[in-house]
């Protein structure tokens, strides 16, 4: 399917779910969707720069958490509406990844990762610090009481704004895939120098690559303080985000758009599942032993498994 | 004589307080072959990593038709038309060995060539049949035998669609006859007009492709002229043997 085919076909598809969804009365269901779709968001960002580029990024929940206090930054001030804050949320945390992007121009491998790591703990100490978002304390941000479109709750704004989200990050990360910057991007994560002394412009390359990917998860972070009602820097920063964004794409296949999608419905929802049945500490333990699993036994992932077992049958 | 396709003057690369490179002059015309040998650590590779932009010369010009390409990086370079193999064969390991051609060509031969993009694909066909790898087209790059990555090594290059091409050892450690199935690839360029640098140890090859030869020894070039007359000249006899 060509690139221009698909984006119709994703924004139809997270339509229908969407409008499906204003007949959900349960609560539960939103408070597990909601997460799941977080996932699927930031692991398909995070595999735009560590599965198409090979730059491993340690500090997805700081572009998460700038979206996120973009948000209550924006509120505090004027009562910036939801699209405002979305739009602003995406741009802060993209300029953020140039940043990120002008670390790789000198880092690679684990020492980008240490860096990336580095640069979350940074954020984390200035928001901790900076009131006028509520510092270590928290904030909270009111739902508005009216909501539009005539949906039953806020949580179903919500939980649609985040199902387009979800139609926007695939859009993105297929459309890059399947183009000469994706071709680029492979060339880069293959042999940077080889792929420089092919013509690739690596810098400019590896600097969109992050600012895509940045700037998706803070889009993924802007409607997060909208979702509980309050936020504080421990949840938003938390390392269950770096973890996730990290291992999804790792189990679902890191190579196509598709394997971060596969792999936070699949971990996202087993963990939604752990959490009701057994208990929330089990998470990152299930997270943990399914990475080991995976990294031993299908090193590239689901997708990685799928088109080897589709070779074999070929031949 | 006609103008120079590339022209080297006076580079000097120093690495902390060794001089790799001291004050050397170089040049090459269109279409032209040209050897360039030396001892190891001479500073063959430095010579042609400067050239190729993956290395700062500290002093010196390098001009390529004449424009000043010395601050320009190795991504620009190869879409002026200059460009390299490596040593060590350094495929994009996670794609075919198709989609290896397809990177220059969109990158770089697309740029000077106005390649269409219609047109990548079997023009990347067409390189591969030239190197004897269409067979290969479809399999993993990584798993080519050494033979056949020295091949998509220059291959990639070719691609390129390059005037000058540097073929940075290619030959290492092959058999006589995978030697001859390179060198005959090499002669191709020739008819195509690309001008090549061989740098090589394999003297049989050097011998038999160069049209002039230049030889680096410590940093310095010591020679460049006929390969019959700096075959036989004292001072790189004394460099290869010893006294």
């Amino acid at each position: 399917m060509s690139n221009r085919a698909f984006a119709p076909v994703a924004l139809a598809v997270a339509l229908a779910l969407a409008a499906a969804s204003q007949l959900v009365t349960n609560e539960y269901f939103f408070t597990a969707g909601y997460t799941v779709l977080l996932f699927v968001i930031l692991a398909t960002a995070w595999n735009i720069l560590g599965g198409y580029t090979g730059y491993v990024n340690f500090g997805s929940a700081a572009f998460f958490a700038i979206g996120a206090y973009t948000t209550v930054a924006l509120y505090n001030a004027f009562k910036a509406p939801l699209p405002v804050t979305i739009v602003a949320g995406t741009a802060v945390a993209g300029l953020a990844g140039l940043g990120l992007g002008y670390l790789t121009l000198r880092l690679r491998g684990v020492f980008f990762a240490i860096a990336s790591l580095a640069l979350a703990v940074v954020l984390y100490v200035f928001v901790v610090n900076w009131d006028f978002v509520g510092g270590a304390r928290g904030a909270y941000i009111l739902q508005p009481r009216e909501v539009p479109f005539g949906m039953p709750r806020y949580i179903h704004l919500i939980y649609s704004v985040q199902l387009l989200m979800v139609a926007l990050a695939l859009v993105v990360a297929r459309a890059i895939e399947h183009s000469t910057l994706g071709r680029g991007l492979a060339a880069i994560r293959d042999d940077e120098l080889a792929a420089e002394c092919s013509g690739v412009p690596t810098l400019r390359l590896k600097i969109f690559s992050a600012m895509a990917s940045c700037a998706l998860m803070g889009m993924a972070g802007t409607t997060f303080p909208y979702y509980l009602s309050y936020i504080e820097p421990s949840s938003a920063f938390s390392l269950s985000y770096a973890v996730n964004s990290i291992a999804m794409p790792l189990i679902g296949g890191m190579m196509s758009w598709i394997g971060p999608l596969i792999g936070a419905v699949l971990l996202g929802t087993v963990q939604q599942l752990v959490q009701v049945t057994v208990s929330s500490a089990w998470n990152l333990l299930i997270v943990g032993v399914l990475l080991v699993l995976f990294v031993t036994l299908a090193p590239n992932g689901i997708m990685g498994w799928v088109e080897a077992w589709r070779r074999r049958r070929e031949r | 004589m006609a103008e120079a396709l590339l022209e080297v003057r006076g580079v000097t690369k120093r690495f902390g307080g060794f001089t790799a490179l001291e004050s050397v002059d170089f040049t090459v015309r269109p279409g032209e072959r040209v050897g360039l040998i030396g001892p190891n650590g001479s500073g063959k590779s430095t010579l042609v990593n400067c050239i190729a932009g993956t290395l700062r010369n500290e002093e010196g010009s390098i001009r390529f038709e004449g424009q000043d390409i010395g601050r320009h990086p190795a991504h620009k370079r190869i879409r002026l038309g200059l460009a390299r193999s490596f040593q060590i064969p350094k495929p994009f390991a996670s794609m075919t060995v198709l989609d290896n051609l397809c990177v220059p060509l969109l990158y770089a031969a697309r740029k000077h060539e106005r390649l269409p993009r219609s047109r990548v694909v079997e023009e990347a066909t067409h390189i591969l049949k030239q190197v004897g790898l269409a067979d290969r087209a479809q399999a993993m790059s990584g798993g080519l035998t050494q033979v056949d990555m020295r091949k998509l090594e220059l291959a990639r290059a070719m691609a390129a669609k390059p005037k000058l091409l540097i073929s940075d050892e290619a030959m290492a450690g092959l058999s006589a006859s995978e030697v001859d199935d390179i060198l005959a690839l090499l002669f191709g360029l020739k008819e195509q007009g690309v001008a090549v640098i061989m740098i090589e140890h394999v003297m049989r090859a050097v011998m038999k492709f160069s049209e002039r030869i230049a030889v680096l020894v410590a940093g310095r070039k010591i020679a460049d002229g006929d390969p019959q007359a700096v075959a036989g000249n004292a001072e790189v006899v004394k460099a290869y043997l010893g006294e």
